[in-house]
């Protein structure tokens, strides 16, 4: 029952939003584009002159942008495989019959509610510091010599405290599909005799594969936005061993105030993050019946 | 027989599944208790810190004293509250219509809406900054809570879509036969119908605004700065003072955590656009 009236209503009520967002999107993003052809750094107040590709050219060929590169793959993929197997055990173990589900699973799921701030600087002080921290004593208490984890293994010591508070997201996710299982599909194979591994891998993660998809694409556009997890444990260092895609853009635009630099680097970091969107909006898309 | 069997595994899995919540959840245990002790105590042993027998709340009033936590406490609770009903506000309109009266262009829409929230923020991170110098927005609170609320406007408009397609448009349909005007058909139908969906959405948004951690950081500094800054104040030195750092810590994510637990559910919904139910 669809009127005319009701009709242009519609637009009148759907406008607003779509309006906001699109200046949100649109104008800054326009922006970025310019001032990444420009030579602007505002430390040199006065002229901005046009700059051709050279912002792209310096960006691309730093070093630290090679490198930024790099990390910022290995960041995103090990957090990925981490959440996503550990997810996939914890949302099958959390789906068995137990006593206490409810409060087991609270704590389980609790760290994703943690700010990133704090989920860092619990990690980099109380565990990780080598003098004070739980590992430190737990290394000296088989008599080894303690990790000075952000002096050794900086990468990985920031890819467990992501994993930390996105495995919790991974779990929720895949719990979710789980429950929606069909337990008299289950029944009927049992009774066929299909072993464990069997049902694991011929029922149980084809019915998954949805979800995992969701919970990679998901993750993997959040991830590549960590940010405040390395601002307040390495910033970056040593050297540029922690520096990503997204903390380099920071480090060019708001630390050396570069602002033609830092809009190329982030032209080229939506360039990148559009891969991985494109993909996503596919699954959803699909699922979506107006 | 059979019985204790599946009470024997139902056991084993309890234990299992307890033992590793318990890893999950020890570094947050871990800072309550070392914000109640003193700070001499805070860096000893885990163990001697365990049976250290002096308990004190010495920690939370220097914290409040140091580093004004009220003052930051409020800014988050303004900021995230703020951001998520002025999103509401745009919102509900919004998906009112995409769910009762689809166009053509519905789906494109709520796609294209979504597609905002992938920009990664870091590639409008200059003009935003510059925009906000310009119209002296930095450190306020209003300029936070416009970012906010922008940031998660596509989620809200999501979870309400989704939430406001499960009701019957037959009872919208009967209240606009009875006379009821557009206004009317809103307010006294669909919103208390869509109550618990929209609360749900609320306190997602919540959470989501209160961990905000990139925007907050980077455009606020002394007057308007939430928690999460509060928090990244103490990366150094005072993050050496554990015991004060604990405090600090627990009074940042005590109000999140517990109301995290209300939405774990919506949690799901809310996070893959509808994608898994």
């Amino acid at each position: 029952m669809k009127t005319k009236s009701s009709r242009s209503s519609s637009l009148l009520m759907i406008s607003p939003s779509v309006l906001l967002l699109l200046g949100w999107m649109l104008v800054p993003l326009c922006m970025t584009v310019y001032f990444s052809f420009l030579r602007y750094n505002l430390l040199q107040p006065g002229a901005t002159p046009f700059s051709d590709w050279e912002n792209y050219y310096w960006f691309i060929t730093d070093p630290s942008f090679n490198a930024a590169l790099i990390n910022t793959f290995i960041l995103v993929g090990g957090v990925l495989l981490i959440t996503t197997i550990g997810g996939l055990g914890a949302a099958i173990l959390l789906d068995k019959p137990m006593y206490g589900k409810g409060i087991i699973r609270i704590m389980f799921i609790a760290p994703f509610f943690v700010m990133p701030t704090v989920a860092a600087l619990i990690w980099k002080n109380m565990f990780m510091n080598p003098v004070n921290g739980i590992f430190g004593h737990i290394a000296k208490m088989f008599g080894l010599q303690p990790i000075d984890f952000f002096g050794q293994i900086p990468l990985a010591s920031i890819i467990f405290i992501v994993s930390w508070i996105w495995l919790p997201f991974a779990t929720l996710i895949l719990l979710t599909a789980l429950q929606s299982l069909d337990q008299e599909q289950m029944e009927a194979a049992e009774i066929d005799g299909a072993s464990k591994w069997n049902k694991f891998f011929y029922i149980t993660l084809p019915h998954l594969a949805r979800a995992i998809t969701v919970v990679i694409l998901i993750q993997t556009i959040f991830l590549l936005s960590i940010f405040a997890e390395i601002l307040v444990t390495t910033n970056g260092g040593p050297g540029t061993s922690t520096t990503t895609l997204t903390y380099l853009i920071y480090v060019s635009s708001l630390l050396q105030f570069d602002v033609g630099m830092g809009s190329a680097g982030g032209v080229i970091a939506i360039i990148l993050a559009n891969f991985v969107a494109i993909f996503l909006m596919r699954m959803i898309g699909k699922n979506l019946d107006t | 027989m059979v019985v204790s069997v599946k009470n024997k595994t139902k056991i084993a899995n309890t234990f299992i599944a307890a033992t590793i919540a318990g890893i999950m959840f020890f570094p947050i245990i871990w800072i309550i208790i070392l914000s109640l002790k003193t700070e001499n105590d805070a860096i000893r042993a885990p163990l001697e810190i365990l049976f250290s027998a002096q308990w004190t709340l010495e920690s939370f009033s220097t914290v409040q004293a140091r580093s004004d936590y009220l003052k930051h406490f409020l800014n988050s609770v303004v900021i995230s509250f703020g951001s998520t009903l002025l999103g509401l506000l745009v919102a509900i309109p919004a998906a009112w219509s995409m769910a009762f009266v689809p166009g053509k262009q519905t789906k494109n829409i709520l796609m294209w809406m979504l597609s905002t929230k992938m920009l990664p923020p870091v590639g409008v991170l200059v003009p935003i900054y510059l925009i906000f110098r310009d119209f002296n927005l930095l450190d306020t609170r209003i300029g936070l809570t416009i970012v906010l609320s922008l940031l998660n406007l596509p989620i809200i408009v999501w979870m309400l879509y989704t939430y406001f397609k499960e009701i019957p448009s037959e009872i919208l349909e009967a209240a606009r036969m009875d006379g009821a005007g557009l206004k009317a058909e809103i307010l006294h139908v669909l919103l208390p119908m869509a109550m618990p969906g929209i609360a749900s959405t609320i306190l997602l948004n919540v959470i989501l605004a209160w961990n905000e951690a990139f925007w907050t950081i980077n455009l606020s500094a002394a007057n308007a700065a939430p928690l999460t800054v509060f928090i990244a104040s103490y990366s150094s030195p005072e993050g050496l003072f554990y015991a004060k750092l604990s405090a600090a810590s627990v009074m940042a994510i005590a109000p999140i955590l517990i109301l995290g637990w209300f939405s774990q559910k919506q949690l799901v919904r809310g996070l893959t656009f509808g994608a898994v139910k």
